[in-house]
């Protein structure tokens, strides 16, 4: 066996290592989907008429639409009659503090190495964590609250400001934007809300936790985040979910609105399950997120995914007031048998708009990975500016990566650059290392943080400490 | 220190090395001179352990230890170090982090703490006064964009910092600037004692009246076919390789 050989055959033996199942008591809503589903998922909530209006106007959308099949990613269509909608780790009372959180959902934090307490106390961030759907931890909040700052669970944001989520929800991504954001517009059961005042520069990073956990539960998350006027935020959101043997669905919509003058960073690290080595199990992670700027607004993603098994996920930018930035940020890893058909989207609307693509694909195993970028520049997009770099790292010679860059000019005044690059570790750059005491395992880690270096750059620093360890992970042993 | 004995190796199915015996002691700087080919990077790549050779026959002797028994980086671990003859490019990693890496791995293979940031970064000072460097070189890419001369010096850099009991020195002069050799080779010297041992590979004399070498052995088609004294590679410079071959009836 070549040696190559031999390394490719250590990936099959790095297990997910955060497969673990947490035992708490769940709430569980009977599997499948229906209007009746869909009331009592309302009612549980204690929602106002009009949004379980809104749900059912998106339920009967979403009967008028099919999955769609153009993503390079082949799977089972899920079943969505056997999925069950809703379900809530079953709570005592309502929570305080953190202390009163059950037993069970600590341990499950301190096994993943992020001691919700730990975070609290050593970095500057408040956490809304949402385990199973609902969120039973609100940090943080009174800093936040003296600024004026609304960050809480969306469903409680649907009862203490429906004002806000009555007009934003749903204005970015339109309920019948796309199959999976009807079905989440139907079904959400959580996220976070958030909104930052005129003027205001969120003191501390927002960060969301969110966690699969209930075997054979869907995951449909709702995110409404504003911008007002002048204001900053950044948000991190971070995900791991354990291993199951049945594939997870998780469809979620992220909408970002940044006013004039406004900026928003939003961060993702996505590991959940990415499915054994032989591809049995993992989430689905069907995601739909888009922001929109108003003039002189920015908005950045980044996004460093090395999870589940399909991934499914363009986060874009509608670049409609004059002068705004959108930025895109990717680090794209997929090993054994994942797939991602992942990238962005920038649309150029306004004058003197401006987008830069950083998309790094890194594919191990026998893995597919896809960067697939729409940049589009609208007629009245004067001296509209696009830089777009993809790059893909091989490892071995069963993966393959591929990309699909489409670009559509309206306006002759733009400017679209474009560059593409694919290579591999080498196995010089390996015993390199190696020369220098640095084992094979630590010496790959090396190599592809240095090659994910302009992304990880992009990640408040705790964060890209925990990226490059998800990295590290999640390619052990697949060096080819 | 290190002893081969009857090396044989071959690379995809080519026998490169034929039956080489060398030994080297503590204190001790051999150079080894032979033609294009005949195998020295070879040699240096096999006792740093790279993989793509297969060792047939032979022994090699590190400090009582077989080494082919260890992967590279333990052969690293144990103070094997290898000066590159083309240094390699890792793009986005700063030479700080690589080496910063490469020290605390080391470390800790052996058991040890990593290295405080205060200590390392004083270290890397000093070592980068030695060599006359531009501090600058410490947060750009590893090799990226170096040019060959910065490649080479940057190699012993990193052999400075790592402090290896045996330092193999592939053609670490071709490259170098007269200026820039008479600076590597005055770091090596200032590195060497009487506890560690240089194996220096090179074309030419310029770099050996530099370091001055107790022993020279020419490389012939993958044995060695001649040794001797700081002499033989004078030799060497002025009749070539011709008259070892008539000699040696080769
Ligand atoms: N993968 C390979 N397959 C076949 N032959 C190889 C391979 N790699 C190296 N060789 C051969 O091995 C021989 C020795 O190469 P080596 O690099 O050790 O020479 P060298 O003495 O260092 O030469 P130079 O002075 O030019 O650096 C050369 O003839 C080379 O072509
Ligand atoms: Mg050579």
């Amino acid at each position: 066996m070549s040696s190559e050989e031999k390394l490719l055959e250590e990936v099959t033996g790095s297990e997910y290592k955060y497969g673990f199942y947490t035992d708490i008591e769940s709430d569980k809503v009977p599997a499948g989907l229906s209007e009746d589903v869909i009331r009592i998922i309302s009612a549980k909530k204690k929602e106002p008429q009009w949004m379980l209006d809104w749900r059912l106007d998106a339920f009967h959308k979403f009967n008028q639409m099919t999955e769609p099949d153009w993503a390079n990613v082949t799977y089972q269509k899920p079943d969505l009659q056997a999925i069950s909608f809703y379900s809530a780790p079953v709570q005592k009372k309502k929570l305080g503090s953190l202390d009163e959180v059950d037993p069970e959902l600590l341990k499950t934090f301190e096994k993943l190495g992020i001691s919700v307490d730990e975070q609290k106390r050593l970095t500057n961030v408040a956490i809304d964590v949402v385990v199973d759907s609902v969120s039973v931890a609100t940090t943080f909040k009174k800093t936040l609250a003296e600024k004026g700052i609304i960050f809480c669970p969306i469903s409680e944001a649907i009862q203490e400001h429906p004002e806000l989520v009555k007009k934003y929800l749903g204005t970015v991504v339109p309920k019948t934007d796309n199959y999976y954001a009807a079905l989440n517009s139907a079904v959400f059961t959580d996220g976070s809300f958030c909104y930052i005042p005129k003027g205001v520069k969120c003191p501390m990073e927002l960060s969301t936790y969110f966690r699969i956990n209930e075997g054979g539960t869907g995951q449909f998350e709702r995110t409404l985040l504003i911008a007002d006027e002048e204001s900053y935020v950044s948000y991190l959101e971070g995900c791991t979910a354990p291993s199951r043997d049945e594939n997870q669905l998780h469809a979620a919509v992220v909408e970002l609105i940044a006013m004039d003058g406004a900026e928003i960073k939003y961060s993702t690290v996505q590991n959940w399950y990415p499915g054994d080595a032989n591809g049995k199990g993992g989430v689905f992670n069907f995601v739909t997120k888009r922001g929109i700027c108003e003039k002189n607004a920015k908005i950045s993603w980044t996004q460093v995914e090395t999870g589940s098994a399909v991934t499914w996920k363009y986060p874009s930018c509608i670049l409609k007031g004059e002068n705004s930035i959108g930025e895109f940020y990717s680090v794209a890893v997929t090993n054994n048998h994942q797939q991602a058909d992942t990238g962005t989207k920038m649309i150029h609307l306004g004058k003197n708009t401006k987008s830069t693509i950083i998309s790094k694909g890194i594919c191990a195993g026998k893995s597919n990975g896809s960067y697939r970028g729409l940049v589009k520049i609208g007629p009245r997009a004067e001296n509209a500016r696009n830089f777009s770099q993809c790059d893909s790292l091989l490892m071995g010679s069963s993966c393959g990566s591929h990309t699909f860059p489409y670009i559509e000019t309206q306006n002759k005044s733009a400017k679209v650059e474009h560059e593409a690059t694919t290579s591999k570790i080498g196995e010089d750059q390996i015993f390199y290392c190696n020369q220098r005491g640095i084992g094979t395992e630590e010496a790959i880690a090396l190599i592809v943080n240095g090659y994910c270096k302009d992304v990880l750059n992009q990640l408040p620093m705790e964060f890209a400490v925990e990226a490059q360890k998800l990295l590290a992970i999640s390619l052990e042993g697949s060096v080819g | 220190m290190l002893k081969i004995n009857d090396l044989h190796a071959s690379i995809e199915g080519n026998e490169i090395l034929k039956g080489i015996n060398l030994e080297i002691k503590p204190g001790e700087v051999h150079a080894i001179m032979g033609p294009n080919g005949s195998g020295k990077s070879t040699l240096s790549s096999v006792v740093a352990g790279r993989e793509e050779y297969e060792v047939s026959k032979g022994t090699i002797d590190f400090e009582g230890e077989d080494l082919l028994d260890l992967d590279p980086e333990e052969r690293a671990h144990k103070g094997i170090f290898l000066s590159f003859q083309y240094p390699i490019e890792i793009p986005g990693v700063s030479v700080t982090n690589f080496l910063k890496t490469a020290i605390n791995e080391t470390r800790k293979a052996k058991g040890e703490e990593a290295m405080p940031a205060n200590i390392m970064l004083k270290k890397m000072r000093e070592k980068m006064a030695l060599l006359e460097m531009d501090k600058g070189f410490l947060s750009r890419s590893l090799n990226e964009g170096f040019s060959g001369g910065e490649k080479k010096r940057n190699e012993i850099f990193q052999m400075a910092m790592l402090e290896p009991k045996l330092a193999i020195l592939d053609e670490t002069d071709s490259g170098l600037d007269i200026d820039a050799l008479r600076i590597v080779a005055n770091g090596v010297n200032k590195l060497k004692s009487k506890d560690n041992a240089v194996l220096l590979i090179t074309h030419y004399q310029r770099l050996l009246d530099y370091i001055v070498p107790d022993y020279v052995h020419v490389l012939y088609n993958g044995r060695i076919v001649k040794s001797g004294g700081k002499d033989l590679a004078l030799q060497l410079e002025e009749k070539g390789y011709d008259w070892i071959k008539e000699e040696m009836a080769i």
